[in-house]
């Protein structure tokens, strides 16, 4: 019966996947086509763009992936906006959908204060640096930050594929940066029916690769849930569930610096802004409902397909090569 | 395993306070961008660059589309309230000061159960937040 569902779900997902990514690119191509003035009215890429962070959405949650690593190497690949704008939405977008998550996982003491706060204070501190990077960069040669944009993504993806999360880490001993600021806690699995607890090792490693996801995530705009969760987990130690749960409350707070430097330098355009942030936060609502009925498995993989190939273009057009259009 | 301990297992009354304040928040701030951007589209306010323009612009670098819009940086929106484009920022703001507020609350909490360390951490968050919102950083040098 299930199984019934499931095909079907998983089949209209993907062909809506396929037309709807189609859509910004056919759209483009024409535009490429006529050249110099814009040929669609204002209202043309707003709509075409809710509907596209629509699905974006859905298949992010079924993905587990954040919503601005999918919406800033595709939004620059396949929309006509610079990648500054982009970037500065795709930060507003994924702070969005944290602090959409981050009070559920609070009040089921997922997410733990006492381990974000000291990783929030260095990933935030350097997004901020990392933002003024990349807007500086961006001033300099856009093709350069395009270009190391694209070579992040195509990271990310390889990432995605192979890393492989551990979800009860043991932890023999507890190091003594982690024990003085009590990165320790106690949390009940529902799946297991037990209480779980949990310490962290390596935390000084630990703390010292948050300072490059800050600069990642400032430099792109890409959100860092992608590199939050392997480090929290396999670094650090932390069980999978809470490195998930606390990576995304983290968000709300790194992404907020980030955000703020390209809002100021007015990287934010309403226009393209509020269709973006309200049609994610939709299908993130929408993604949740599918997912039980849906195989998130196979999405997770297309969507890395798809990443890899958002990757490679935003490489390619970085580097002027002209491979893929 | 260990036993279940239900007082650990139990999120913390700042962590509430901060959930809370969170949820609230957003909501305020997802019903606010809703409310501005429909002023925005139907014209009720009159916009200070023209639709058609920012279509037209979008394209090109931030200080390119800056000079040509005439769009302000930092916190000179404040001045462009009375348009449409610019009340969107009402709920881009709220979203961007949340945490600075959440924090506030932790400050109070850690300071009670005398955590130094902690309370320590949280200042200098705001702090961080604090600068990046003042527009110091991110506005200027176009």
């Amino acid at each position: 019966m299930l199984n019934a569902r499931m095909f079907p779900i998983g089949r209209w997902l993907f062909l809506l996947m396929v037309v709807v990514m189609s859509c910004p690119a056919i759209a483009s191509a024409t535009e490429t086509m006529v050249g110099g003035a814009p040929s669609k009215p204002w209202w043309f890429w707003p709509i075409i763009l809710f509907f596209f962070c629509l699905v974006l959405g859905v298949l992010a949650v079924m993905a587990g992936v954040g919503g601005g690593v999918l919406y800033v190497p595709l939004v620059s690949g396949f929309f006509p906006f610079h990648l500054d704008f982009v970037r500065g939405i795709g930060l507003m977008v994924a702070l969005a959908g944290a602090l959409a998550a981050g009070p559920g996982l609070l009040r089921r003491n997922l997410a733990n204060l006492r381990l974000a706060l000291p990783v929030a204070l260095i990933a935030s501190t350097f997004s901020i640096i990392g933002a003024m990077l990349g807007l500086y960069l961006s001033r300099l040669n856009p093709d350069l930050i395009q270009t190391c944009l694209g070579g992040t993504i195509v990271g990310i993806a390889f990432l995605l594929l192979f890393s492989k999360n551990t979800e009860k880490p043991v932890v023999t001993k507890q190091d003594a940066i982690g024990l003085a600021l009590g990165l320790q806690g106690l949390y009940w699995d529902d799946g297991a029916r037990e209480s779980v607890e949990w310490k962290t090792h390596r935390t000084l490693l630990g703390l010292f690769m948050f300072i490059l996801i800050g600069l990642l995530a400032g430099m792109f705009g890409l959100g860092a849930g992608w590199a939050n969760v392997p480090v929290l987990n396999l670094v650090m130690g932390v069980p999978l569930k809470v490195s998930v749960a606390t990576s995304k409350f983290l968000l709300s707070i790194t992404d907020t610096s980030a955000a703020w430097i390209y809002l100021n330098r007015g990287c934010v355009i309403p226009l393209i802004a509020v269709p973006s942030i309200v049609g994610l936060m939709l299908g993130s609502i929408l993604g949740v409902r599918i997912l039980a009925v849906a195989k998130p498995k196979f999405i997770r993989y297309m969507v890395i397909t798809v990443l890899l190939f958002a990757g490679l273009k935003a490489l390619d057009k970085g580097l002027g090569l002209g491979f893929l259009g | 395993m260990p036993a279940m301990d239900n007082q650990s297992l139990k999120p913390t009354k700042e962590q509430i306070i901060y959930a809370n304040l969170l949820l609230m928040g957003m909501l305020a701030g997802i019903i606010i961008m809703i409310i501005t951007y429909t002023i925005y589209l139907t014209g009720l306010l009159p916009s200070h660059v023209d639709m058609q323009i920012i279509s037209a612009n979008w394209g090109k670098g931030i200080h390119e589309y800056l000079e040509i819009t005439h769009s302000p940086q930092g916190w000179e929106w404040v001045t462009l309230l009375g348009k449409g484009d610019f009340i969107n920022f009402i709920g881009f703001t709220l979203l961007g000061t949340l945490t600075i507020i959440c924090y506030l609350v932790l400050v109070r909490g850690y300071y009670r159960e005398k955590n130094w360390i902690f309370a320590t951490i949280s200042v200098l968050e705001i702090l961080v937040l604090s600068l990046a919102a003042s527009g110091i950083l991110g506005s200027g040098g176009h």
